[in-house]
C-alpha cells in the first residue's frame, strides 16, 4: 500500500534546543500508526513538526507532496487534522461553533449540516450539548469535541495527541472504539501518540518507538507488542 | 428635572462615542493583548478624510460610507505593513510603534489640513424632533447611528462564519490555525474593523467637539476608561462601559453644579469631567481590575 505520509530525516528545534534527531517513518493509507515513547521522547514534537508548529528540517511528504515549511493553516487545508495535546477547546464558543469553525471556508451550507449530523452520529452526547459553552464540558466530552471538530475538516489523515489523557478508563475505551470506527468507516488514516502503550498497540496496525528524539524500533503492532524491551519499558510486564 | 434628563441624554450621546472607540480598543486588545494608543488619532485622521471628501462636494452619507471603507483599508494596511514584522517583538517595541503612529497621524493631519479648528456638519435635520427639549437632533442621531453600527458588528461576529473565525483566532490562535483559519489575516481584518468603528465615532463626534488634530485626545482617555470599566477583554462590556462613563461624567458635573447652586461652594463641575474619567480608570484598576463585566483570568503555573 502506498504511504500517505512519509517522514524522513526530520529534525525539530525549540529555539536553540534540538528535540528531534533524524526521525523517519511512514503512514500507510487507511491504516492506524502509533508513536510510542516515554515522556520527552519527542512524540508531541513529531506531531507538531508535521503541522509546522516548531522549526524543522528534513522532508515531510503528504500524498507525495513535500509539505514541510508550509504554513500550519495551509497544511490543515491539505486535510490533515491535528487533535492537539490538551484538546484545544475554544472554551468561550459553543459546541456548535467549535464544530462549525472547522468548516468555515466551505460555501455549501447544506453539506456542512450533513457533515454535522454525520459527526453527531459518532458523538451523540455532543448533540445534546450543542448550545452549551465548550469550556463547561467534561474532559471526556471535550476530547470528543476535539475529535469531532477534526472530523469536520474531512481529513485524510488525523493526528491524535494523547486522546486518553486525564480521562476515566471507560471513557477512554469508548473514545478508542469510536476512533476505530472512524478509521474504518470514514477511511481516515490515523497517527496516534499515546502514553497508554497497551491500548495504542491494540488499535494500531503499525508502531514506532521513539527515544530521545530518534526512532529506535518499528514494525507491525503485533511484533512490537511482543518485543521484550517494549514489554518491559512500556507495557510493564 | 428637565435639565437632569438633558444631562442624561447628552451623556448617552457622548457614551455612544466612547462605546465605539472603546470597542475599537477592545477588538485589537482581545486578539493581540495590546492597547492601540493610536486608535484615537486614526479616527481623527479618518474624520479629516470625510471632511475632505465633503469639501470635494460629496454628500455627508456618501463621504461617511467611503471614509469607513478607506479606514478599513488603512487599518488592514497598518497591521500588515507595520505590525506584522513586529509579531515577536517585545511589548515595549510595540508600544513605541503605537506612540509613533499617534504622532505621525497627528502631524500628518496638521500638515495636510492645518491645525486650525474646522466646523464639521451634522447630517441630521435641524428641526426639533425626538423628545423636544431633552435630546437634540444630533445627539439622538449619534446614538442611533452608533447603535446601528454596534448591532451590525454584533450580527457579524455572532452569526457569520468569518466573524466566528475571527473570534476563534482571538481566543486561541494556535488551535484556530489547526482548523485552517488564516489567523494573520484575521488580525488584519480586526485592525480594519477597529479603524472603521473609530472612523464612525470620529465623524459623529466632530460636529460636537469640532474638527482639529487633537480632537480625539480626550475621547481616547474616556474610551480607555470605558473599556476598563466594562472589562478590557469583553466587547459587550466595553460598549456598556462607554454608556456608563458617558452618563457618569455628566452626572458628576450636574451634581457639582447643583451643589454649587444650593450652597455656593464649588466642588466639581464641567471642567473636571476628564479628571473624573481618570479617577474611574484608577479606581477600576485598583478595586476591580477585570472590570464590571470582565472575567478574572486565572493562569495555571
Amino acid at each position: 500500500m502506498a504511504a500517505l505520509l512519509e517522514v524522513s530525516g526530520l529534525k525539530a528545534f525549540y529555539g536553540q534546543t534540538q528535540s528531534l534527531y533524524d526521525v523517519g517513518f511512514e503512514i500507510p493509507t487507511g491504516g492506524i500508526t502509533t508513536l510510542l515513547g516515554a515522556n520527552g521522547a519527542g512524540k508531541t514534537t513529531t506531531l507538531r513538526a508535521i503541522c509546522n508548529m516548531v522549526r524543522t528540517d528534513g522532508t515531510i511528504r503528504f500524498d507525495g507532496k513535500n509539505i514541510r515549511g508550509m504554513a500550519t493553516e495551509e497544511i490543515v487545508r491539505q486535510r490533515i487534522a491535528h487533535v492537539p495535546e490538551g484538546r484545544g477547546t475554544f472554551t468561550t464558543l459553543t459546541v456548535d461553533e467549535n464544530l462549525r469553525i472547522a468548516a468555515y471556508t466551505r460555501k455549501d451550507k447544506q453539506a456542512v449540516r450533513d457533515e454535522l449530523e454525520r459527526v453527531f452520529a459518532y458523538f451523540p452526547r455532543l448533540k445534546e450539548r450543542i448550545q452549551q459553552q465548550a469550556g463547561t464540558l467534561s474532559g471526556g466530552e471535550q476530547q470528543m469535541l476535539a475529535i469531532a471538530r477534526a472530523l469536520m475538516l474531512k481529513p485524510r489523515l488525523m493526528l491524535l495527541d494523547e486522546p486518553s489523557f486525564g480521562l476515566a478508563p471507560l471513557i477512554v475505551l469508548e473514545i478508542f472504539r469510536i476512533l476505530r470506527r472512524i478509521n474504518e468507516e470514514e477511511k481516515v488514516s490515523i497517527l496516534l501518540v499515546e502514553q497508554n502503550a497497551a491500548l495504542a498497540l491494540d488499535l494500531a496496525t503499525h508502531a514506532y518507538v521513539l527515544e530521545t528524539g530518534k526512532v529506535v524500533m518499528s514494525g507491525p503492532s503485533d511484533v512490537v507488542k511482543n518485543d521484550e524491551n517494549v514489554r518491559k519499558s512500556y507495557l510493564g510486564y | 428635572m428637565e435639565q437632569f434628563l438633558q444631562q442624561i441624554a447628552s451623556g448617552l450621546a457622548n457614551g455612544a462615542i466612547y462605546a465605539c472607540v472603546a470597542l475599537a480598543l477592545v477588538m485589537i486588545y482581545v486578539s493581540t493583548d495590546h492597547i492601540n494608543f493610536a486608535q484615537g488619532e486614526m479616527a481623527m485622521f479618518s474624520t479629516y478624510i470625510s471632511w475632505q471628501l465633503m469639501d470635494w462636494g460629496m454628500s455627508f452619507w456618501l463621504a461617511f460610507i467611503l471614509t469607513v471603507l478607506i479606514s478599513f483599508a488603512m487599518g488592514v494596511l497598518i497591521e500588515r505593513l507595520i505590525l506584522r514584522p513586529l509579531h515577536n517583538a517585545p511589548v515595549l517595541s510595540i508600544i513605541v510603534v503605537f506612540i509613533g503612529l499617534l504622532a505621525i497621524f497627528n502631524s500628518m493631519a496638521g500638515a495636510f489640513w492645518s491645525y486650525l479648528i474646522k466646523e464639521f456638519p451634522s447630517p441630521f435635520p435641524k428641526a426639533e424632533f425626538g423628545i423636544a427639549g431633552v435630546i437634540g437632533p444630533h445627539q439622538l442621531g449619534v446614538v442611533l447611528v452608533t447603535l446601528i453600527v454596534l448591532g451590525l458588528l454584533f450580527v457579524f461576529f455572532r452569526y457569520t462564519p468569518l466573524g466566528l473565525a475571527m473570534r476563534a483566532a482571538a481566543q486561541n490562535p494556535q488551535m484556530a490555525r489547526l482548523v485552517g483559519v488564516r489567523v494573520d489575516w484575521m488580525l488584519a481584518l480586526g485592525w480594519g474593523l477597529a479603524a472603521s468603528v473609530g472612523a464612525v465615532a470620529g465623524i459623529m463626534v466632530a460636529h460636537i467637539v469640532y474638527l482639529e488634530p487633537n480632537m480625539m485626545g480626550g475621547i481616547l482617555l474616556y474610551a480607555f476608561a470605558s473599556a476598563l470599566v466594562g472589562g478590557i477583554s469583553n466587547p459587550a462590556g466595553a460598549v456598556a462601559g462607554g454608556f456608563i462613563v458617558g452618563i457618569l461624567e455628566n452626572m458628576v458635573a450636574y451634581a457639582g453644579n447643583q451643589i454649587e447652586k444650593a450652597t455656593g461652594v464649588y466642588i466639581i463641575g464641567n471642567g473636571e469631567k476628564l479628571t473624573v474619567a481618570l479617577i474611574i480608570v484608577i479606581f477600576v484598576l485598583t478595586v476591580k481590575p477585570a472590570g464590571l463585566f470582565g472575567r478574572v483570568v486565572v493562569r495555571r503555573v
